[in-house]
């Protein structure tokens, strides 16, 4: 991806301060990358280039300096990403330090070999490469997986945190600071009022990783959730602000400033906020209008996002408006559409590729933070100033906190409760921001910047490691109320939907605009105009959340059923009477298969997460946790895919061009997946159909009059390229009649089961899934056994698992009039079939 | 306040009517204004008409159900106690209210709340949801975007989730075991009635 090299090729700033030290600095990055404590330095051979005259032709040349740069950034982010892994080795140690604090004590480690090897500290955070380079990946990865429906629905309330809460943060702070500093408690310092309330506002950042990580472990309610990760990532932005206007005002000095100025710093506060998220809007509805046509070049589609995100926060930082806030609007705002708009594979890449950047930065300023402490010549040791500021911080931003929402609860419907708050304000731990603007103070105007610079370190350490420790005990022993997790069901979405009808009829009849008015208003505005505006036609058109919820969950269930029955053994567990009546569902699962494939346009629904990342999620319309529900959506994903991979089709693997340059759709994965499901299914649903007479006189399907005699197993897939969701275009075909009878004859007739039907269990054909004679799956076996079911080419040319083709899997159909599609669904096997038989030469090994 | 209490004073029972329902003077004040505006003709009662002429109302896709919740079954018109036990039922949850021994269950309980939801679909009366009552709510607020088929087998599902005993309906109870991990009493409660 573009980004991702310019990313890599700025983070080069990151770390090199003079070149003279980076032989060294690489010698012990690459030793602590193994984590060993070695402090010996063995470089001798580093600078051995020369690269001036040469007598004769050099086979290899030493070119240090060509790399220097970029290779130092790639050790320092092993380096770091690294000391992640060795923290969580340990699971045990985790769980009671925040991985936060973990590495930064790693980063003291690390901090401490650099300074026993350069006597200087050589690496360390500066604020250019913070601001730039780490930071902006961070707040893009939160805003975008920001749980939309949640975050808006608290707005007000984060709002009233992330502005007024800071302004009162900054403003308390300093001033306090500023009367102990009258008061004498401090020494003599050269700190005015101004410079206080500065650096009240530098330290009125929130840093939402190490409390959110916390909250992720122990599941807190959402609202909580919510309104702390809300606050924590607008707060930044708001502080930023505030650190600007406040220090345009410390280099105005202070006879300047009079009421106009003071006028001024308002309102370009305002100015600032609102212009970088208005920025921020412009931009999203920018990436969700380009990912209206990126369907074309839909290899590099993630990367638009990515590149306009990082744009808008270049933009709005050129602009002097507030970079952070851009961006995080740039995020929410347009995560809906870009998730409509894209193709599913993209989303998913969209969303890991963000996780990794936010992750991998995460861990290096975490690092940084504590490779930075270690350097003699930023700490100015005074510990009144520390203490009372360490004081200061947690006290009044308790008191914010608690004032706030006694305010926010005179309205709320459900107030927030007493140890909620209380958690609130707890959980203010400061940050890489914190630090990043310390950092970037004026020496020339702040004189005592280094005792600012190492007071904040310490805040930093105090609040992220001490307070990250006491976070969850503190949690658990208030008895927080964790978040309900429920599963997904049809009745709680339909239900859903009832009530808020409900809601906003009583509002309409009791004659008052309520937040239901507000809701309904602004989705008919938003289905009107902004999707259309926004939206691909076709992803415009299917999105209701209560069809998105049932086809998720049929998929879910049929996925279950192949799965189970390939690890019983060959989908033993229908064999079973008792079983296959007791699960109804499953079975209805499969009489839905047919609806289901209908249904890939609502992949996208309501709450934009594509169907594969909440297959298994059992928090259907909000992750409180982002990084756990990635994880085990990744691992749903892999374990389905090792399942099928590994018991079918293997050797058909080796036989495909496994690499194409710029289009993976065609040739990432064969459709083993696919098509092994479709082939069970279809093998099942036939076996149905002939005996569901017999033995399911289920009222649905005992209606069906039986439509053919001759059923064939395998059909073959649906053209790749045909979308249409209802038409019957699907079922045209170019068969030629001869073969086709030919066919018929080397197939496994259906009657051959139907002794066994009425008796045993028809809903298992044994030559279908397993034919006796042979032990191994047919698959597996080198056969002659043309009969038995294979692949054909265009197979293989598709994507895995586009539940559009599902639907060819389950000709059954609910009711009554759907018999024609039934009877065309089955002559497509028939017409079909023929095609394969070419394509079974080949695909065999 | 004079007015306050003039206007109180002219509802009947309105003592009882604020015991029962848990609504402060001032909600009952506004409720009675906006039942006097809602009664154009003056009768003292609102009929399905009334109702009606709910702008908003009409473009509700269950709107017809939620009127017909308030008529209780063979009557044609809804009294001012009526209509606000009816509203009585969305008032927020009270955890400060200390609870009295041997009172009745509040109207605005969380079973109240989703018996109340359960009427709604529960047209005939017989204490259950068949398939064709969840259909047709489905299709009301599914309206165009699915075709008929899909809409059934979506109420298939649904039933089938929620259908304990297997007889094809949701049963009150059925309902409610349903939507048991489900916060009713945030998703059912309007905030200006606190």
């Amino acid at each position: 991806m573009a980004f991702l090299q310019q990313f890599a090729l700025l983070l080069a700033l990151l770390i090199v301060l003079s070149s003279s030290c980076a032989g060294v600095g690489l010698n012990y990055s690459s030793k602590s990358s193994v984590t060993t404590n070695t402090t010996t330095s063995t470089n001798d051979s580093t600078d051995g280039h020369a690269a001036s005259t040469i007598t004769t032709l050099p086979i290899v040349i030493w070119k240090w300096h060509h790399v220097e740069t970029p290779y130092l950034v790639a050790l320092w982010i092993l380096t770091c990403w690294l000391c992640k892994l060795v923290a969580q080795l340990n699971h045990s140690f985790t769980s009671v330090i925040p991985e936060s604090g973990l590495l930064i004590m790693m980063g003291f480690i690390l901090g401490g070999i650099v300074w026993g090897a350069d006597k200087a500290q050589t690496f360390k955070l500066i604020p250019v490469n913070f601001f730039y380079y780490l930071l902006p990946q961070i707040v893009l990865d939160a805003s975008y997986c920001m749980p939309n429906k949640l975050f808006f629905s608290n707005l007000g309330a984060i709002l009233v945190h992330a502005v007024i809460g800071t302004c009162w943060n900054a403003g308390t702070v300093g001033v306090a600071m500023w009367g102990c500093y009258e008061g004498d408690a401090m020494g003599n310092l050269n700190i005015g009022l101004l410079q206080f309330l500065l650096y009240g506002a530098l330290l009125s950042a929130v840093d939402p990783v190490a409390v959110i990580a916390v909250f992720e472990e122990v599941h807190v309610n959402e609202v909580l959730y919510i309104l702390v990760f809300g606050e924590s990532l607008l707060n930044d932005g708001v502080t930023v602000v505030l650190y600007n206007v406040f220090d345009a005002f410390v280099s105005l000095g202070g006879p300047k400033i009079n009421a106009e100025e003071i006028i001024k710093g308002i309102v370009s506060f305002f100015v600032v906020s609102f212009g970088g998220s208005f920025l921020g809007v412009v931009f999203a509805i920018l990436i969700s209008m380009l990912t209206r046509i990126t369907y074309k070049v839909q290899i590099i589609e993630a990367g638009f996002i990515i590149v306009l995100g990082y744009l808008s926060y270049l933009t709005a930082e050129m602009l002097s408006l507030s970079a952070i806030l851009s961006i995080t609007f740039c995020g929410v705002c347009c995560q809906k559409y870009i998730t409509a708009n894209m193709d599913e594979k993209s989303v998913l890449t969209l969303r890991y590729v963000l996780k990794v950047m936010a992750n991998g930065s995460e861990t290096m300023i975490f690092v940084f933070l504590g490779v930075s402490a270690i350097d003699v010549d930023i700490w100015v040791w005074n510990t009144g100033f520390i203490l009372l500021t360490i004081l200061f911080i947690v006290v009044f931003r308790i008191m914010g906190v608690f004032f706030l929402n006694w305010l926010l609860n005179q309205t709320r419907l459900i107030p927030i409760d007493l140890t909620d708050q209380l958690v609130m304000g707890y959980g203010g731990l400061r940050g890489a921001v914190a630090y990043g603007l310390a950092a970037s103070l004026d020496e020339k105007k702040i004189p005592e910047k280094n005792l600012m610079l190492g007071t904040t370190l310490i805040v930093v350490y105090f609040t992220v490691i001490l307070q990250g420790i006491t976070m969850k005990p503190l949690v658990q022993w208030l008895k927080v109320k964790k978040a309900t997790h429920s599963d997904l069901t049809l009745n709680g979405k339909m239900n859903n939907r009832v009530f808020e009808h409900i809601l906003t009829a009583m509002e309409d009849i009791c004659g008052r605009m309520g937040d239901n008015w507000w809701t309904r208003h602004w989705k008919y505005f938003e289905d009107k105009y902004i999707c259309w505006l926004l939206m691909k036609k076709d992803a415009r058109e299917q999105q209701d959340p209560i069809f998105g919820a049932f086809h998720k969950l049929n998929l879910e269930d049929a996925k279950q059923y192949v799965t189970e029955g390939e690890s019983k053994g060959a989908l033993a567990f229908i064999r079973n009477y008792d079983n296959a009546s007791i699960d109804f569902k499953k079975k209805l699962a499969l009489e839905y298969a047919d609806i289901m494939g209908d249904m890939s346009e609502y992949d996208f629904d309501i709450d934009n997460v594509p169907v594969t990342s909440v297959m298994k999620n059992p928090i259907p319309s909000v992750s409180l946790d982002i990084h756990e529900l990635d994880r085990r959506s990744m691992h749903d994903d892999l374990s389905a895919h090792h399942v099928l991979d590994h018991h079918l089709y293997k050797s058909r693997r080796d036989n495909h061009a496994a690499y194409s340059r710029s289009n993976y759709k065609t040739s990432e994965n064969p459709d083993e997946t696919q098509e092994i499901f479709q082939r069970t299914m279809r093998s099942r649903l036939d076996s149905f159909k002939s005996a569901k007479m017999g033995v399911h006189p289920s009222k649905k399907l005992s209606k069906r009059p039986k439509k053919d005699s001759t059923y064939k197993p395998n059909g073959k897939p649906a053209d790749p390229h045909r979308t249409h969701p209802f038409g019957d275009e699907d079922f045209e075909f170019t068969a030629d009649s001869t073969s086709s009878s030919e066919f018929a004859g080397h197939f496994p007739m259906r009657n051959t089961n139907a002794p066994d039907a009425g008796v045993d269990n028809p809903a298992f054909i044994p030559e279908m899934d397993m034919p006796p004679p042979m032990l191994n799956p047919p698959w597996q076996t080198e056969t002659a056994n043309n009969t038995a079911v294979a692949p054909s080419q265009r197979a293989q040319g598709r994507l895995p698992w586009t539940p559009t083709n599902l639907r060819r899997l389950a000709p059954l159909r609910l009711s009554a009039r759907s018999t024609d599609t039934f009877a065309m669904a089955d002559a497509s096997v028939d017409d079909e079939a023929p095609e394969e038989k070419p394509g079974t030469n080949h695909t065999r090994l | 306040m004079g007015s306050t209490n003039s206007t109180l004073l002219k509802i009947p029972n309105v003592e009882v009517l604020m015991q029962e329902t848990g609504f402060s003077p001032a909600h009952i004040i506004r409720l009675h204004d906006r039942f006097k505006a809602l009664d154009k003709e003056g009768r003292g009662h609102l009929c399905p008409q009334d109702f009606g002429a709910i702008k908003e109302l009409a473009m509700n896709p269950i709107g017809d159900r939620i009127i017909g919740a308030f008529f209780s079954p063979g009557k044609e018109t809804v009294d001012f106690d009526t209509f606000v036990k009816i509203l009585a039922h969305f008032r927020p949850v009270d955890k400060d209210r200390p609870k009295e021994l041997n009172s009745p269950e509040p109207i605005n309980s969380r079973s109240n709340k989703l018996r109340f939801a359960f009427q709604l679909y529960d047209q005939d009366k017989d204490g259950k949801i068949s398939r064709d009552e969840l259909l047709q709510v489905l299709r009301a607020m599914l309206g165009m975007q699915v075709t008929e088929e899909q809409l059934e087998s979506v109420a298939d599902r649904t039933i089938q989730e929620a259908d304990l005993d297997r007889d094809d309906a949701i049963s009150f109870e059925e309902f409610r075991k349903s939507l048991e991990k489900i916060n009713i009493d945030n998703l059912m409660s309007i905030r200006f009635l606190r």
